[in-house]
C-alpha cells in the first residue's frame, strides 16, 4: 500500500511536469508574438548518424540570418528555431507540430532527409504554413499521392527525375557510354530514385545496364557486389550516394580493377569526400565553384571564413533556402505564410548556386552543372538541362 | 466478490475521469496539438510495449524484434486502409484487426521454429527476423507499389484520435491484465521462473511460448496500426533493430513483470524524449541523445529492477493472489 | 572459377573484420556472462584514437595502435566500474539496458563538436596498400596484415584463457563468482581485466578496420559490432574458437550471397541462414549444449 502510494506521487509529478511544460510553452509564444517577429523553424537531424548533414544545413542558415542587419529583416526580427529530428519521420512529425503550433513559425526551412520533409510537408499544407526543404529530392515533398501540389511546400533542390536524366544523358552522349552498372544503396529513397530514373533513361537511350545491385547504408564492405561487376567492364559506374559512401565504394572499385568512369549526383558536393579516389570522377550538381558569379565566389569565401571548410552541398542549399524565404518576407514585408507563398512562387532570384524562380510544382527551375573530380580539384565541365 | 467489483467500479471510473479530463483540456487548448501528438504516441508505445512485456516481461522470452512486428501492423493496416479507406470508422477498425491479425500471424509462423532456442540465441534469432522483415519491406514496392519500398507509404487517412488511442489502450490493459491472471497467463510466468520445472507441473511449455508470444506481436501490430493512422508517413526504417531496442528498454525499466510498470514507463519515455527538447533549449539541441543515454544508465543503476520491478496497481490486479510474482526475479 | 575465388577471398576479409570484434564480445561474454553492446562504440573509439594518433598527434603508427590500446583499455575498465558492476548480481538484462545506454551515450558523445565531431572522415593510410594479382585472384598486404592479427589475436586468447593464471581466474569466475571468491580469486581484478584485454582487442580492430575501409565516424561501430555479435552467437556465445569460426561463415555467407543469389535480399538470406543454423544447432556451432540440471 504504501508503495502505491509512492507510485501515485511519481505519475502525478510526471503528469503536471508535462502539463507544465506545455503551460510554458504558451505563455513564451504569447509573450514574443506582440513584437514584430517572424519566427522560421528549422528541422534537420542535429544528433544520430548523419548529424553532418544537418550541421552543414544548420550553418548555411545561421551564415544567412547573421548576414541580416540587426537581424531584421524590414521591421520584422527573424528568429531562428532550430530542431533536432535524429533523421527520424516519428520525430519529424512530431517537431513539425510543435514548431506549428506551439512556437507558431510563419516558415519551416527543412526538413533535410525526403523520408522526414514528407510527412512534415503534410503538417505545413494541413495548418497552411510555409516550407522550404533545402535538401529533399522525393517528389512526394512537394506533391501529395495523387499527384496534387502541395502549395505551401517549396524545395530549392532538384528532383530525383531530374538529375538522373542529366546523368544518363551525359553519359550517353558526352562520355559515350555504351554500358553502364549502377550501385544504389536500397534503404535510401535518395540514392533509390536517382538509380531508377538513371537505369530507365540510360536503356532508352540506347546503352546498356549491366548490372544494378544494391548495399545497405551501414555497409563498408562492397567488394562482393564490386567483384561481380568488374568482369562485365562496364563503361560508366553510377553512384547516386552522399559523398561518404561513394567515397569507400570508389575506392574498393579501383582495388578491383574497375576502370569505369564514376558518375554521380549532388551528394557527392562536400570537402570530406575521398577526391583521391573519384579522381576523373563526374557528378550533377547545382553550381561550381569556379563560377564566376559575385554570389557564388563571395559565398564560398563567407563559408571557409565562419566555418573553416568549404561548403558542402547541404549548406549551400541551406543557405538558398534562407535566401528564398528572406527575399519573400522582404517583398511582402509580411510573416504571413499565404502572402509569403504567392511571393515564392511568382520570384525570379539570384541565388547563390543560379538564377531560380518555381515551377507549378514548387520545384526551382536552374540548369544543372557537371563538374568533374580532377586533381583534388572540382573542375567545371558545362551546363545541362534535361 | 464485492472487492472485486469494486476495483472494476474503482478502475472504470478512473478511466472515465481521465478520459474526461484529457477531453476537456484538448477541447481547451490546456494540450494544443503538440502534446495531444506526444500523448498519442506514448498510447501507441505503451500497446505495443504491452506485447512485449507478455513476451519477455512474463514468458521470459528474449526478443530484440519487437519493432519488426510493430512494422508489419503498420504496414498492413496502412494498405487495408488505403484500399478500403471509404467506410470510415468500420474500415479503421477493421484495418487495425487486419494489422493485429497479420502481426500474430506472422509472430505465430516464426514463433514456432525460433520459440525452442534459448535467451541470447533466441534473441539474435528475433534480432535477424527484424532483419528479414526490413529487407522485405524495402523491396516490397516490387510486388505491391502502394507500400513504396523504401521510398515510404503516404496516405494512410489520419482518423486516429483521442478516443480511439485511449480506449484502444484500456482495452489493451484490460485484456492483458485478464491475461496475466489467468491460467495461461499464470502459466506463462512459471515458463518464466523455470521452464523445466513448469514442464514437471504439466505446462505445454511450447504452446505457452507460442501463445504469449502471438499475442504479443499482435499487439505490437495493433499499435503499429495505429502508428499508421497517427503519423502521416511510414517508412522501413522507422521499425529497425534499433527501435526493437527502444520497447526492450521500456519493458525493462518499467520492471519485468510489471504491467504498470510497462505503462507508465512507456508514456513517461516518449514524454521524456520530448521534453529534454524543451530542457534543452535550442543551444543545446544536440546534447539530446547524451543526456539521454544518461538518464537511461542512471534509471538503471538506481532501480536495477525496473521502476516498478514487478509491482502493480492495486486495482491492475485480481483478488486472488497467492505469491509476489517478483520473488524469483531477485535470483 | 578465378572470380569464384575472388569471392571466397572478398568474404574471408569482411569475416576476419568480424572476428576481430567477435574475440572480444565473446572474451567478455564467456567470463561474465554480459552481451556487451558498448563493445561496437568502443572499437569506434579506437579507430579514432589510433587514426588522430598518426594523423594529428604525429605519432608513428605503431605507436598510434599501442596508445588507442591504451586508451580503449582503459575506457574499457572505467565502463565496467561504472556501468556494469553495480548490476552484477542484478538480473542479467539490467546490465544489458546499461550497455546498450553506454553504447549510445559513447556514440552521441563523441559525435558531439568538442569531441570528435559528427563528420564522416576519410583515413589516410598509414602504409600502402599493395595489390598482388595470383592467378586473377588479387590478394592486398591490409587483408594478410588482418588476418596475421586475428591468427595472432586467437592464439593469444587461447594461450591466455588456458595456460596463464589469470585464464584459470577466468574461468573460475565464469562458473560461479562466490566459488571463485573462495578459492582466492579476486573476481572484481579478474572482471576488470577481462574488459581490459576485450577493449585494447577492439582498439585494434577498430584501427585495422579504418586501414582496410579507409572512413571513421561516431556511428560507425553499431553495424560491425552488432553482426560481430550476431556471429559469436553463430559460432557459440563465449567460445573462442567459436567466434573466429562463426565470423568467417557470417563473412562467406554475406559475400555469397550478394555475388551468387542477390545483393537486394542479402541481409535476409544471410540472417535466415543464421537462423536456420540456429535451429539445429540451439547453442551456436561450436557451442556445448547445456544440460539441464534438475
Amino acid at each position: 500500500m504504501r508503495f502505491n502510494r509512492w507510485v501515485a506521487i511519481f505519475v502525478l509529478v510526471i503528469f503536471s511536469a508535462a502539463i507544465l511544460l506545455s503551460g510554458c510553452g504558451q505563455k513564451q509564444a504569447a509573450t514574443t508574438t506582440g513584437e514584430n517577429v517572424i519566427k522560421v523553424g528549422v528541422i534537420a537531424p542535429l544528433s544520430g548518424d548523419v548529424k553532418t548533414f544537418g550541421e552543414s544545413v544548420k550553418n548555411g542558415v545561421d551564415l544567412a540570418v547573421s548576414e541580416l542587419k540587426d537581424g531584421k529583416l524590414g521591421n520584422f526580427k527573424i528568429e531562428v528555431i532550430p530542431g533536432d529530428d535524429r533523421n527520424d519521420p516519428k520525430e519529424a512529425t512530431n517537431l513539425a507540430t510543435k514548431l506549428i503550433t506551439e512556437d507558431k513559425v510563419s516558415a519551416i526551412i527543412g526538413a533535410v532527409t525526403s523520408k522526414c520533409s514528407i510527412p512534415v510537408s503534410q503538417l505545413a499544407q494541413q495548418y497552411k504554413v510555409l516550407m522550404i526543404t533545402p535538401t529533399s529530392t522525393a517528389e512526394k515533398v512537394t506533391l501529395d499521392e495523387n499527384g496534387k501540389r502541395k502549395d505551401y511546400v517549396f524545395r530549392v533542390c532538384f528532383i530525383d527525375p531530374f538529375q538522373g536524366t542529366v546523368a544518363a544523358k551525359f553519359a550517353l552522349n558526352d562520355l559515350q557510354a555504351k554500358t553502364a552498372a549502377v550501385l544504389y544503396d536500397q534503404g535510401n529513397d535518395y540514392t533509390v530514385g536517382l538509380s531508377e530514373v538513371f537505369k530507365k533513361d540510360f536503356e532508352a537511350g540506347g546503352g546498356k545496364i549491366v548490372a544494378s545491385e544494391s548495399y545497405t547504408n551501414q555497409d563498408t564492405d562492397f567488394s562482393a557486389i564490386l567483384s561481380k561487376i568488374a568482369p562485365k567492364n562496364p563503361d560508366v559506374l553510377y553512384l547516386p550516394d552522399y559523398y561518404q559512401k561513394v567515397s569507400l565504394i570508389a575506392k574498393q572499385a579501383r582495388d578491383k580493377g574497375i576502370k569505369a568512369v564514376f558518375l554521380g549526383g549532388d551528394g557527392w558536393d562536400s570537402p570530406s569526400i575521398d577526391q583521391a579516389a573519384m579522381n576523373g570522377g563526374y557528378f550533377t550538381n547545382h553550381y561550381s565553384v569556379e563560377d564566376p558569379r559575385p554570389q557564388v565566389q563571395d559565398w564560398v569565401k563567407k563559408y571557409q571564413a565562419k566555418y573553416g571548410k568549404r561548403p558542402d552541398s547541404f549548406a549551400t542549399l541551406g543557405y538558398e533556402a534562407a535566401q528564398v524565404l528572406f527575399k519573400a518576407i522582404e517583398t511582402t514585408n509580411s510573416g504571413d505564410p499565404t502572402k509569403l507563398r504567392d511571393a515564392i512562387q511568382n520570384m525570379t532570384i539570384e541565388a547563390v548556386t543560379a538564377k531560380i524562380s518555381f515551377d507549378k510544382n514548387g520545384n526551382p527551375v536552374k540548369p544543372l552543372a557537371i563538374i568533374q573530380y580532377k586533381d583534388n580539384k572540382q573542375v567545371f565541365v558545362k551546363k545541362m538541362t534535361p | 466478490m464485492f472487492q472485486k467489483t469494486n476495483k472494476m467500479l474503482l478502475m472504470v471510473i478512473g478511466a472515465v475521469v481521465l478520459y474526461v479530463l484529457l477531453k476537456i483540456m484538448i477541447t481547451t487548448g490546456v494540450i494544443n496539438p503538440y502534446w495531444q501528438r506526444v500523448l498519442f504516441y506514448s498510447l501507441i508505445v505503451t500497446i505495443g510495449a504491452l506485447g512485449l512485456g507478455i513476451i519477455y516481461g512474463f514468458t521470459g522470452q528474449f526478443s530484440l524484434g519487437h519493432a519488426a512486428f510493430v512494422g508489419l501492423g503498420a504496414y498492413s493496416a496502412g494498405y487495408f486502409s488505403k484500399t478500403f479507406g471509404q467506410y470510415g470508422g468500420l474500415s479503421f477498425i477493421g484495418a487495425l484487426l487486419v494489422g493485429m491479425v497479420f502481426a500474430g500471424l506472422m509472430g505465430f509462423l516464426i514463433g514456432v521454429p525460433v520459440l525452442r532456442l534459448k535467451s541470447d540465441y533466441l534473441g539474435i534469432a528475433t534480432l535477424g527476423f527484424g532483419f528479414i522483415v526490413k529487407v522485405a519491406l524495402d523491396n516490397a514496392d516490387k510486388i505491391i507499389p502502394e507500400l513504396g519500398g523504401a521510398r515510404g507509404m503516404v496516405g494512410t487517412p489520419q482518423v486516429a484520435n483521442l478516443e480511439w488511442l485511449f480506449f484502444t489502450a484500456l482495452i489493451v490493459i484490460v485484456l492483458t491484465r485478464n491475461f496475466i491472471f489467468s491460467t495461461y497467463g499464470r502459466a506463462c510466468t512459471s515458463i518464466r521462473e523455470d521452464e523445466t520445472a513448469a514442464d514437471m507441473i504439466g505446462v505445454n511449455t511450447f504452446k505457452t511460448k507460442l501463445m504469449a508470444f502471438t499475442f504479443g506481436c499482435a499487439l505490437a501490430g495493433l499499435g503499429g496500426g495505429l502508428y499508421a493512422h497517427t503519423y502521416p508517413f511510414i517508412c522501413p526504417g522507422d521499425f529497425y533493430f534499433l527501435q526493437s531496442f527502444d520497447y526492450l528498454i521500456v519493458v525493462v525499466l518499467g520492471g519485468l513483470g510489471s504491467m504498470t510498470g510497462t505503462v507508465v514507463t512507456a508514456i513517461g519515455w516518449a514524454f521524456l524524449l520530448e521534453g529534454l527538447r524543451f530542457v534543452l533549449g535550442p543551444q543545446f539541441v544536440d546534447f539530446r541523445g547524451v543526456i539521454y543515454a544518461l538518464i537511461l544508465i542512471i534509471t538503471i543503476l538506481v532501480r536495477r529492477q525496473g521502476i516498478f520491478g514487478g509491482k502493480e496497481f492495486g486495482f491492475l490486479v485480481p483478488q486472488v493472489r497467492r505469491e509476489k510474482p517478483d520473488a524469483a526475479l531477485r535470483g | 572459377m578465378e572470380s569464384f575465388i575472388q569471392q571466397v577471398i572478398n568474404g574471408l576479409q569482411l569475416g576476419l573484420m568480424y572476428a576481430l570484434i567477435a574475440l572480444g564480445y565473446t572474451m567478455v561474454y564467456g567470463t561474465i556472462g554480459l552481451i556487451n553492446f558498448a563493445h561496437g562504440d568502443v572499437f569506434m573509439i579506437g579507430a579514432f584514437v589510433g587514426y588522430l594518433g598518426y594523423s594529428s598527434w604525429g605519432l608513428p603508427w605503431p605507436v598510434a595502435i599501442i596508445v588507442s590500446m591504451a586508451v580503449c583499455a582503459a575506457l574499457g575498465v572505467i565502463i565496467e566500474r561504472i556501468a556494469y558492476r553495480p548490476l552484477r548480481y542484478a538480473p542479467k538484462i539490467a546490465a544489458l539496458i546499461s550497455a546498450i545506454g553506454v553504447s549510445f551515450f559513447l556514440e552521441y558523445g563523441s559525435s558531439l563538436k568538442f569531441i570528435f565531431g559528427p563528420d564522416y572522415r576519410v583515413v589516410q593510410r598509414p602504409f600502402r596498400s599493395i595489390t598482388w594479382n595470383l592467378g586473377g585472384v588479387s590478394i592486398t598486404n591490409i587483408q594478410v596484415v588482418i588476418m596475421a592479427v586475428v591468427i595472432i589475436f586467437l592464439l593469444f586468447l587461447l594461450f591466455l584463457v588456458f595456460k596463464t593464471k589469470i585464464g584459470a581466474a577466468m574461468r573460475t569466475v565464469s562458473f560461479d563468482h562466490d566459488a571463485a571468491r573462495l578459492m582466492g580469486v579476486d573476481v572484481d581484478k579478474t572482471i576488470s581485466f577481462t574488459f581490459a584485454i576485450g577493449s585494447a582487442l577492439a582498439a585494434v580492430g577498430g584501427v585495422l578496420y579504418a586501414i582496410a575501409y579507409p572512413q571513421i565516424y561516431p556511428f560507425m561501430g553499431i553495424m560491425p559490432g552488432l553482426k560481430a555479435f550476431t556471429a559469436a552467437v553463430l559460432g557459440g556465445i563465449g567460445q573462442i574458437p567459436g567466434a573466429v569460426l562463426g565470423s568467417l561463415i557470417m563473412g562467406q555467407v554475406e559475400t555469397m550471397t550478394a555475388a551468387y543469389i542477390s545483393s537486394q535480399l542479402r541481409d535476409a538470406i544471410a540472417f535466415a541462414i543464421l537462423i536456420l543454423v540456429l535451429l539445429i544447432r540451439p547453442s551456436g556451432i561450436l557451442g556445448r549444449s547445456q544440460q539441464e540440471k534438475i
